[in-house]
C-alpha cells in the first residue's frame, strides 16, 4: 500500500514500514544521524536526528520515527537546528575530535554533522580525554574521539555475537569497555573488526590503515576473500596499488557486510618481499633464477619426454584450492587435453 | 565454526538469539557448545554408532518422516534392519554420549523442521570418512531434512575456492561440470573442445596414490600448483621421502615452501589481487575476484603458465584471460554454469546449476525431495573405528584441526601479523591429563606418535576431555602432521588426520 508523508512541504509516497530517517534518507534529504546504522536499526541514543512532526509534542528522533498517514514533517526549523547544535556541540567538547590527523577525516558522521550545523569551534570547554588502547593486534581504541553512540556495542553483541563490547559505568563516566573493561588485547575479543566498520567516528581505527592515506584519495574495489569456503565479499580500500584498508561489502551476499580477522586483516602478504618472482631452475641441488622461456622450455621437454618414455600416466598434478577456477580449469586441461592423464587432483580430499 | 568459519558463526550465533535450536556433537567443548542446546561430547571417530543410536531411536519410536522416507528414498529396509542393531545402550557405550542424551537429541530433532547438519573435516578426515558422510545423509533424509531451505546435508569447504577446484574437475574421475572421464559423451565432447582425440578414459591417480608413486617411480613427473604438501600433508617424515624421490617436481608458487624445497624447476606466480577470476564458495555461489596490483617482478598468473607449457607441447589455447576462460569454455563445456557469465556476477555471486543466461541460480538442491539420481538411497553402514587407537604404548588420542588465528601452513598469514597474537602451536589436554602426568600449562611436553615426535607448548583446557589431545598443522615446529597417521578412506583417499594414538612426555 502507497504511504504519504510531507516533509519539508514536500510530498513523498513510498511503500511499507519505514522510519522517518529511512524516508528522508531515500528521499535525498539530509538528516544528520550517528547512533542509527542501517545493520543495526533505531537506537535512538544520540538524539542528532531530531525533526519537528506536526501534532507531536517535543522533537522526533527520525531515526525511530514511523510517520502516520500523511504527516508533516519538518527538519530543518530553528527549533531542530538549535538542539542538533547542542547535541553536536556536547558531543565535540566530550574527547578529542580532532580531525587535523583523524585516520576517517572526511568519512566522519560526526564532522558531516558539524559541517551541516556549521561548528567550527566547540561551543563548551573540551573535557581531557582518556588514553588511547593501543593493545589489540590490529585495532586501535581512541577513547577520546567516542561519542558513546553504541554501535559498536551493538554490533559486537547482535551482529558477529562476539559479545566482548558493552558499556560501562554511568552517567558522566559511561564509556566502552571490553570484557569487564580490561584492555582490548588482554580481552577475549578476537579482533573481527566488525566494530571499527560501523564506527561513525575515528575512535575505532585498523593499525594497518594509519597513516597510509586519506580517505578521499582511496577508491574501492570489491572482490572475494581469499582465506576460508565462506566466500566474505570485501571492499579494498586502495591508494594506488596499496589495499589501505578491508571492510565488508554491506548487503552483499553472503557476508553482509561482516568479515573475521584473516578477512579483514589477513591481506598483506601479497606485499611480501619473500614473494617468489622469477622462475627458479634446480642445478646441483641449487636454485637459480631463469627467464620463463628457459624454464618454460625445460618443463615442457621433460613432460615430452616422459610422456614418450614411459606414457602420460606416469605424469600427475595437484591443483590449488587457493586459486582461481580459471586456474585450476587451465590445469587440468593441460593434464586431459595435452598431456592425455586423469592424474590430476586437488586437496579436496584432504 | 567459530574458528574455521567464523563469518558462518555469526549467522549461526544470531539465530539462536532468535530462538532457533543447537545441537553440537564434537569431542572438544568448543565455543559452539557452550552456547548449545544439547551437546554430545563425542568420542573421536564414533560418529557412525552416534548417528546410527539416533536414527536407532527415530526408528523404534516412530518419530521419523515416514512421507518422506516412502516418497523419496529407497532401501528404508536396509537401512532399518542395520541401525536396529545400535540400541541406544550400544551407540552410549561406542560414542561415550549417554543413553539419555542420545533419545533426547532425536526426540529434539523429531520435534523441528527443517534442521540443518553442518560438518566440516571432522567428519570426513576419518578411515570412514565416505561412511559418515553417508550416515549424515542417512539421518537427513530418514527426518525428511532434504529438499528445504535452511536444511540438507552441508559441508562447510574449508578454502575459498576447493569447491571451485572440484568444479573445475581437479579431480581424477570427472571433466568440468562433473562429467565422468569414462563417459564416451563427455570424452567426445572435451576432445572436441580441446582438439585431441586421444584424451583418456582411465580414472587418474588420487594425491596419495600419486605421492606413493613418486618412490615407485610410477609417477615421473609431477606438479604441485600452490599446494604446500610437505606441511599439509599425514605423516611429515614419510611425505618429504616421497616428494625427494620424485624424478622430477614442478611447483607453481608464490613463495618458497617446505615443499619447493624439493622441486626441481619453480614458476612464481601471481597472488590474490593480481589477477582476475572466480572463487566458488561452499554455498557453490561463483563469484569475482579482482586485479588490483601488478604482479612483482615477473610473476605470472597459474593460468598463463600452464597455457605456454600447452603451447611447447604442441597445443595453441585461444582463451588469453580469465574472462575469456570462463566465458568461453568454462561456462560452454559445463551445463550447471551454462549461465553463469563475467556480466551477471558482477556484484553478488551466482549459485549453480545456473543452465541458462536467464536463470536466478539455485539456493539449494534436492527440491521437493527430487535427487539427482531420483530417489535418495539409504545406506546400511556400520560402524568402525579409527586405524589407530589409544593402547598402552600410546595412550592418548590425537585430533586435529584449524585455529582462528591461522590459516593451514602460514604461507600467507606468517606475513600479515597475526604471529603477534598466536605465535607457536599448543597441545591442547584436559586438565585431568595434566595432573596425571604433571604438566603445567604453557610447558614445553614431548607429543609423540608411532611416525614421529614433536615438541611442543601444553595448553591446559577445558574444552579438551581426558584421553584426548588436539593439535593444528599452522607451524612447522610442532606441526600435528609430524604425528598423524596416513592411513586413508578406502574409497575417497582422505586421510585419518581425525584420530590417532599418541603419548605425551615431560621435556626433561
Amino acid at each position: 500500500m502507497t504511504k504519504t508523508v510531507f516533509i519539508d512541504g514536500k510530498k513523498i509516497e513510498y511503500e511499507g514500514n519505514k522510519t522517518l530517517l529511512e524516508i528522508a534518507r531515500e528521499n535525498n534529504i539530509y538528516i544528520p544521524s550517528l547512533c542509527y546504522h542501517p545493520k543495526l536499526g533505531p537506537a535512538s541514543m544520540c538524539r542528532v536526528c531530531v525533526v519537528e512532526v506536526e501534532g507531536m509534542r517535543g522533537l522526533q528522533p527520525s531515526c525511530a520515527t514511523i510517520p502516520a498517514e500523511g504527516a508533516k514533517v519538518l527538519t530543518n526549523t530553528e527549533r531542530v537546528i538549535e538542539a542538533r547544535k547542542t547535541v553536536v556541540n556536547l558531543l565535540l567538547s566530550n574527547g578529542n575530535h580532532n580531525c587535523l590527523s583523524c585516520e576517517v577525516n572526511g568519512d566522519c558522521e560526526l564532522q558531516d554533522a558539524a559541517y551541516h550545523l556549521g561548528i567550527e569551534i566547540p561551543a563548551f570547554l573540551i573535557e581531557q580525554p582518556e588514553e588511547r588502547d593501543e593493545s589489540g593486534v590490529f585495532i586501535l581504541r581512541d577513547p577520546g574521539k567516542c561519542i558513546k553512540c553504541g554501535r559498536c556495542i551493538e554490533g559486537c553483541n547482535r551482529l558477529v555475537v562476539n559479545e566482548v563490547l558493552d558499556f560501562g559505568y554511568r552517567g558522566g563516566e559511561i564509556k566502552v569497555i571490553c570484557d569487564n573493561d580490561i584492555p582490548m588485547g588482554e580481552s577475549t575479543c578476537v579482533q573481527c573488526g566488525e566494530c571499527v566498520q560501523l564506527c561513525p567516528v575515528g575512535a575505532l581505527i585498523d593499525k594497518k590503515a594509519i597513516g597510509k592515506a586519506r580517505t578521499w584519495e582511496t577508491h574501492t574495489v570489491r572482490t572475494t576473500c581469499p582465506y576460508c569456503g565462506v566466500g566474505c565479499q570485501l571492499e579494498l580500500h586502495m591508494k594506488e596499488d596499496q589495499i589501505v584498508r578491508v571492510t565488508g561489502v554491506e548487503d552483499a551476499q553472503p557476508n553482509q557486510g561482516h568479515l573475521c580477522v584473516k578477512g579483514r586483516y589477513g591481506y598483506d602478504f601479497i606485499y611480501s618481499g619473500d614473494r617468489l618472482t622469477t622462475p627458479l631452475i634446480k642445478e646441483n641441488g641449487v636454485f637459480r633464477e631463469a627467464s620463463w622461456n628457459e624454464a618454460l622450455d625445460l618443463v615442457a621437454g621433460k613432460f615430452k619426454q616422459i610422456i614418450q618414455e614411459s606414457g602420460p600416466d606416469t605424469l600427475a598434478g595437484v591443483s590449488c584450492a587457493r586459486s582461481s577456477n580459471e586456474d585450476s580449469y587451465n590445469m587440468q586441461k593441460l593434464f586431459r587435453g595435452v598431456f592425455g592423464t586423469n592424474n590430476i587432483d586437488h586437496c579436496a580430499r584432504t | 565454526m567459530t574458528e574455521a568459519h567464523p563469518v558462518a558463526s555469526y549467522f549461526l550465533k544470531r539465530a539462536l538469539k532468535k530462538g532457533a535450536k543447537l545441537i553440537v556433537v564434537d569431542p572438544r567443548n568448543q565455543p559452539l557448545a557452550t552456547r548449545a542446546d544439547l551437546f554430545a561430547q563425542i568420542k573421536v571417530g564414533s560418529d557412525i554408532a552416534f548417528l546410527n543410536g539416533l536414527m536407532n531411536v527415530l526408528i523404534t519410536e516412530d518419530l521419523y518422516d515416514k512421507k518422506f522416507v516412502e516418497e523419496n528414498c529407497e532401501d528404508f529396509e536396509a537401512l532399518k534392519s542395520k541401525v536396529l542393531e545400535y540400541s541406544p545402550e550400544k551407540a552410549a557405550e561406542i560414542s561415550g554420549v549417554p543413553i539419555e542424551l542420545i533419545k533426547e537429541i532425536a526426540h529434539t530433532l523429531a520435534s523441528i523442521k527443517p534442521a540443518m547438519a553442518c560438518y566440516t573435516l571432522g567428519i570426513t578426515e576419518h578411515t570412514c570418512g565416505k561412511n559418515n558422510v553417508m550416515s549424515v545423509a542417512n539421518l537427513q533424509m530418514l527426518l525428511g531434512n532434504m529438499g528445504l531451505e535452511s536444511a540438507g546435508v552441508n559441508p562447510l569447504r574449508g578454502q575459498n575456492n576447493v569447491q571451485g577446484a572440484c568444479d573445475m574437475a581437479a579431480l581424477p574421475n570427472v571433466y568440468p561440470g562433473y562429467q565422468a572421464v569414462t563417459s564416451k559423451e563427455s570424452k567426445e565432447k572435451f576432445a572436441k573442445a580441446w582438439g585431441n582425440p586421444n584424451l583418456s578414459e582411465k580414472v587418474g591417480l588420487t594425491i596419495p596414490d600419486m605421492m606413493a608413486g613418486l618412490v615407485t617411480k610410477k609417477v615421473r613427473g609431477f606438479y604441485i600448483f600452490g599446494e604446500n604438501l610437505a606441511n599439509s600433508e599425514p605423516n611429515i617424515a614419510h611425505v618429504e621421502k616421497e616428494l625427494a624421490s620424485a624424478e622430477f617436481l614442478v611447483c607453481n608458487e608464490i613463495f618458497p615452501t617446505e615443499t619447493t624445497r624439493f622441486a626441481h624447476v619453480v614458476f612464481p606466480s601471481t597472488a590474490w589481487g593480481e589477477d582476475d577470476g572466480t572463487f566458488t564458495n561452499s554455498e557453490r555461489r561463483v563469484n569475482r575476484v579482482r586485479k588490483i596490483k601488478e604482479a612483482p617482478g615477473m610473476a605470472k598468473p597459474d593460468w598463463w603458465i600452464f597455457k605456454e607449457i600447452a603451447k611447447r607441447m604442441g597445443y595453441d589455447w585461444e582463451s588469453n584471460s580469465a574472462q575469456e576462460i570462463w566465458d568461453n569454455e568454462v561456462s560452454v563445456l559445463a551445463p550447471a554454469y551454462g549461465g553463469i557469465k563475467y556480466s551477471r556476477i558482477e556484484k553478488d555471486g551466482l549459485q549453480w546449476p545456473c543452465p541458462t543466461v536467464d536463470h536466478p541460480g539455485t539456493k539449494f538442491l534436492h527440491k521437493e525431495g527430487k535427487f539427482s539420481r531420483g530417489k535418495g538411497l539409504f545406506k546400511a553402514i556400520d560402524w568402525t573405528p579409527p586405524a589407530e587407537v589409544a593402547d598402552n604404548e600410546y595412550p592418548l588420542m590425537l585430533s586435529t584441526g584449524r585455529r582462528l588465528f591461522h590459516y593451514h601452513t602460514r604461507t600467507q598469514t606468517s606475513r600479515v601479523g597475526l604471529d603477534q597474537i598466536l605465535s607457536e602451536e599448543t597441545a591442547d589436554i584436559s586438565f585431568a591429563d595434566a595432573e596425571h602426568l604433571g604438566i603445567e600449562n604453557g610447558e614445553y611436553v614431548m607429543v609423540s606418535s608411532r611416525r614421529g615426535s614433536v615438541k611442543v607448548k601444553a595448553r591446559v583446557t577445558e574444552q579438551i576431555p581426558p584421553g584426548l589431545v588436539w593439535m593444528a598443522f599452522h607451524f612447522r615446529e610442532g606441526n600435528a602432521n609430524w604425528l598423524t597417521n596416513n592411513v586413508f578412506d578406502p574409497e575417497t583417499k582422505t586421510a585419518e588426520y581425525k584420530a590417532c594414538a599418541v603419548k605425551i612426555e615431560k621435556v626433561k
